[in-house]
């Protein structure tokens, strides 16, 4: 066995991913920065079981996701889901210049399940492949669609992109996006 | 389904998409907070340790 090369050195690349992961997926702060911590350790005393050449962010987070859920599992069992609850009361009205806030969007993100915001989050936003996120949350590739689909209605519905003026909303989404001040890409 | 149906569907999958990728953006630029820098450096240490001490 050669020693050079060690896949742990490369746990540092990926920590900022897992993080924001672990941040969409907690919605807290301290939970995800524990999550993390975790992850870490588990990563670390298990690196013997990633194989190299694969996707090491997509394993991280794999272990991140497994962490947190059976830990909801524990949660649930002493106090109930609040999940959805805001769901029912929160409809972002575009502004009078009918534009999206993205802070209106992450309320809004906020408010949908779990493992929707999980799916989204893998395929829509950090780039993983619906067959990846499938893999990864270890459900067939149709729950991780179907997940996803459920998700971005429930985003429509509640910022009221299905308003009857298509091409204006067309125009000032576009806006939102980037009046959000993220990187434009070309 | 009639086609505006599908244009419509592309339209807010892709608002969605872009919005999301804004908030995961900011999410990753955020500052990482020491504790993981000092947590790799324990680990690491721990390592270093026990090798020894075989």
């Amino acid at each position: 066995m050669s020693h050079h090369e060690d896949p742990r050195d490369g746990l540092v690349d990926h920590l900022p991913a897992l993080r924001a992961f672990a941040l969409s997926l907690t919605r807290n702060g301290a939970t995800a920065d524990d999550m993390v911590q975790d992850t870490v350790v588990k990563a670390w005393s298990n690196i013997d079981k990633f194989k190299p050449g694969t996707n090491m962010r997509a394993w991280l987070f794999t272990i991140l996701r497994n962490t947190y859920y059976s830990s909801r599992r524990k949660r649930s069992r002493e106090v109930s889901d609040t999940d959805g609850i805001m769901t029912a009361s929160l409809s972002v009205k575009p502004d009078h210049d009918g534009r999206m806030q993205l802070t209106d969007f992450k309320k809004a993100f906020e408010t949908l399940p779990d493992e929707q915001r999980e799916a989204l989050i893998l395929v829509g936003a950090s780039g993983f492949s619906y067959e990846e996120a499938a893999d990864m949350c270890g459900v067939r590739v149709g729950t991780i669609k179907s997940r996803a689909n459920r998700g971005r209605a429930k985003l429509a519905e509640i910022l009221q992109l299905n308003d009857d003026e298509p091409m204006e909303m067309t125009d000032s989404a576009t806006m939102a996006v980037v009046a959000g001040g993220g990187p434009v890409l070309s | 389904m009639a086609p505006t149906k599908d244009k419509d569907a592309d339209r807010i999958e892709s608002i969605i998409n872009q919005n999301l990728k804004l908030v995961y953006s900011d999410l990753v630029q955020e500052e990482l907070p020491d504790r993981f820098k000092d947590l790799l450096a324990v680990l690491k240490a721990q390592d270093a340790e026990r090798k020894e001490t075989k």
